[in-house]
């Protein structure tokens, strides 16, 4: 994830405890924007951290009330918040 | 349309309930590819719609595609879905196609439909989980939404059965409507997009724009275009400055500004509740670092007692009924040649591939479960992390136990991993995974070696061993995606991401039709080259070049004239397979399996098994004329038994050869099904001939070691 240089302070999903909430701000990685984008994760939807996989990854997280999507902690550090 | 017939495609969201919709229009009417798996190559149905344009009752044709979230395919089973959607002189190139969505999580689903609808294919939407929608205080207004979206909604409810006939109804208005609608594009091209459509439109001939978009971005996975069209496609790419990566985020968001309203008006939400609350709960359970695991243990305990110890119920049954069948056969037609190849040869190969059908059954039926229950999603993220240190995906782990079964259906579920190198490394190890075709193998060795003793007085010395083989298998497997893995250069990045289904109560149906599809493929795919196997091998035994067969009777007979009866008839038997075809054989690669404790009886069993394993068993008992039942462990097993070694005078299986035999038969690709279906699914042979020559590496180097430190 080179892209994401400048903003390494940016919290991002990877950052959520467990039961925390946050709103989707904006993606650090193109191709992996792609698939967050086509999987329903957008700008302004509200996501939630439900569970945390043994050792810490994967984790899951709730997306806009909808369904529940786990994702790796390097594929959620790409979601940032506001 | 000819003749009433119809071509209906059917797609979809994953858990959006495709296939179950695809049970509900086609019942039991549906084909499937070769073998069965949890994701299929290509599903088919059919089903019948009344009077459609003056015709009767039209007969339609029902192609069920891989789900997915966008027609940009993801991994390698999803390319087809454009691969039919853009040709329309593909066979399976639909007059219709249904779009099923998820009413619960509209705006997602939505996503697909807008970019099938702009690819000017008649669409009809099927709302379904509009009782999911409910419970989370959703109302969704299909008319207003067929409004606004310019084709038929029709609500069904896929695991109930309701709305199926108004589907059926809305599919038949399509097919007779007459005149083509304008198409209203969901997305429309912007800047030097415009003159890029136009150009591909004109060269290949295309009246759509989105259509001419997809040329651009999808040629390479177009089946129907050849190299230097795609040559010429890249050539406008760049003649052009078109950004494919930038393009398509660009068109997902303006695609979502365009659902947004639309979903907004026609979903009332009245203070949205959550879904399923115990699919939380129960996620707090199963994902936990320790329940989770424990959890995972008992169900793979669960699944091995299922087919170690249930299924020796019915197999015992089908033993002695093809015993019986046997005997019986034997007894009614007149003794000759034709009798012998009759009995010894054909009905003891068939016995042979049925007596595993409870197991392959089972099995099936038990993946099907785990699937449909949710439970799988939830393995393979408690799985993720250990399996990426092996270089393996978290999607790894349901090849890894389908290959329990069998490894040719697991090796067809790596489809559905996006990343191309961790699907090869996933189908490089699979085969090691011990497979339903090396049991009776396990199981006649560790009789004669394995003392049925128990230990802690709970567990069976013979079932410890049994697993342990087991356990060998899965850590011979990591253990080779890891060594591998340093060999393999890694070109792309891993992904992950996966949607949880919630928790759901199997649909019984569709467990039975997976378990009744796999076991009607097994009998038959395995089941021919078991049965060419044993007939070609009862050939090969009874008869020898020449009058060899004949000149080594009369010299035992010669040599033995005042030895008992029995013993002469014992020797002519012996030595009259020895000078067979097969024996030759086995003599001839004596020398490369003395190393290992092996004989040139045991090398034509390991010859012939090469084609594949459940043959061994078999073969030892041909080769050790038992006749009659084959299956039967018990004579088998005295036959072995009382076996010398003809050099020593000791027993022949003695345990440095039985566990060198079944460390050999853990890692030893022994499968031609396996071979091909390798070859298939990675193009060539380079795969496959690696895998073969490292995995007989990997079984004669084991084998010699453990024979070389027991004997």
């Amino acid at each position: 994830m080179n892209l994401n240089k400048e903003r390494m302070s940016a919290r991002t999903v990877s950052h959520l405890k467990k039961g925390e909430k946050g709103i989707i701000k904006s993606f650090s990685d193109r191709a992996m924007s792609l698939k967050l984008l086509e999987m329903g994760c957008l700008p302004g939807c509200e996501v939630r951290l439900d569970a945390i996989a043994p050792f810490g990854d994967p984790i899951c997280i709730n997306v806009g009330g909808h369904y529940s999507l786990s994702l790796r902690l390097n594929e959620a550090a790409v979601i940032e918040l506001e | 349309m000819k003749q009433g017939n119809i071509k209906v495609a059917l797609v979809g969201n994953p858990n959006a309930g495709k296939s179950t919709l695809f049970n509900a229009l086609t019942g039991l009417r549906q084909k499937t590819g070769n073998f069965p798996g949890v994701t299929v190559e290509k599903k088919s149905g059919t089903f019948r719609i009344a009077g459609v344009n003056g015709h009767d009752e039209a007969h339609v044709t029902l192609v069920d595609l891989p789900g997915t979230y966008s027609i940009y395919p993801k991994s390698k089973d999803e390319t087809v879905v454009m691969d039919i959607l853009a040709n329309p002189k593909h066979p399976d190139f639909p007059d219709v196609v249904v779009i099923v969505a998820d009413a619960s999580n509209l705006q997602r689903n939505l996503l697909l439909f807008t970019e099938i609808s702009d690819l000017g294919i008649p669409s009809v939407l099927a709302l379904n989980m509009l009782d999911v929608a409910g419970s989370m205080n959703l109302t969704v207004n299909a008319v207003q939404l067929a409004m606004q979206l310019h084709v038929p909604v029709v609500r069904i409810n896929a695991r109930t059965g309701e709305g199926i006939k108004g589907l059926k109804e809305a599919v038949k208005q399509t097919v007779e409507r007459t005149e083509k609608p304008v198409l209203q594009y969901f997305y429309e091209p912007k800047g030097n997009e415009i003159g890029l459509i136009n150009e591909v439109k004109a060269i290949h001939h295309l009246d759509n724009d989105y259509v001419a978009l997809q040329y651009v971005c999808q040629h390479d996975n177009f089946s129907f275009l050849e190299q230097p069209v795609r040559a010429r496609l890249d050539a406008l790419i760049e003649k052009y400055g078109f950004d494919e990566n930038n393009f398509l985020a660009n068109e997902t968001v303006a695609r979502y500004e365009k659902i947004k309203p639309i979903v907004s008006k026609a979903v009332k939400s009245e203070g949205v509740i959550e879904q399923p609350y115990w699919t939380r709960k129960l996620d707090s359970i199963l994902l936990h670092r320790v329940w989770g695991y424990v959890t995972f243990a008992i169900v793979l305990l669960i699944v091995f007692q299922a087919i170690f110890a249930w299924a020796s119920y019915p197999m015992d049954m089908i033993d002695v009924g093809t015993a019986g069948a046997i005997e019986w056969v034997k007894g009614a037609l007149p003794p000759g040649v034709l009798n012998d190849l009759l009995t010894d040869g054909i009905m003891a190969g068939i016995g042979g591939i049925i007596i595993f059908i409870p197991q392959i059954a089972i099995l099936f039926a038990l993946v099907a479960v785990l699937e449909e229950s949710g439970y799988m999603a939830r393995v393979m993220v408690i799985m993720d992390k250990l399996m990426r240190r092996f270089g393996l995906n978290g999607r790894s782990v349901v090849p890894l136990i389908s290959g329990v079964a069998c490894a040719v259906p697991a090796i067809m579920t790596t489809r559905s991993i996006s990343s191309r190198y961790e699907r090869l490394l996933t189908i490089l190890v699979t085969p090691l995974m011990s497979c339903s075709a090396r049991l009776p193998i396990y199981t006649i060795l560790i009789a004669l070696v394995v003392p049925e003793t128990k230990v802690l007085g709970l567990f069976n010395m013979q079932g410890i061993v049994l697993f342990g083989l087991y356990l060998l298998g899965l850590l011979g497997a990591l253990g080779s995606a890891w060594l591998l893995s340093l060999f393999i250069p890694r070109k792309e990045p891993s992904y992950f991401m996966l949607e949880m289904p919630s928790y759901k109560l199997p649909r019984w149906g569709h467990v039975g039709f997976s378990m009744y599809e796999s076991v009607k493929s097994f009998v038959l795919e395995a089941g021919k080259v078991i049965m060419a196997i044993s007939i070609i091998l009862w050939v090969l035994a009874s008869y020898g070049p020449g009058e060899s067969m004949n000149v080594a009777e009369q010299q035992v007979v010669a040599t033995m004239t005042t030895a008992p009866q029995e013993q002469i008839d014992a020797a002519v038997a012996s030595a009259r397979l020895e000078s067979s075809y097969a024996g030759q054989f086995g003599r001839f690669i004596e020398p490369v399996i003395k190393p290992l404790g092996y004989d040139w009886k045991i090398g034509i069993a390991l010859l012939a098994s090469f084609a594949a394993r459940e043959v061994f068993v078999g073969t030892m008992a041909t080769i050790y004329s038992i006749s009659g039942d084959t299956e039967d462990v018990l004579t088998v097993k005295q036959r072995l038994t009382q076996e010398k070694n003809p050099e020593t005078g000791t027993a022949m299986f003695s345990s440095a050869v039985c566990y060198s035999l079944l460390m050999f038969y853990v890692f030893a690709m022994m499968c031609m099904s396996t071979i091909a279906v390798v070859y298939r699914e990675t193009h060539g042979w380079k795969w496959p001939l690696i895998q073969l020559a490292y995995m007989m590496a990997l079984a004669y180097g084991s084998a010699f070691a453990v024979y070389q430190l027991l004997s």
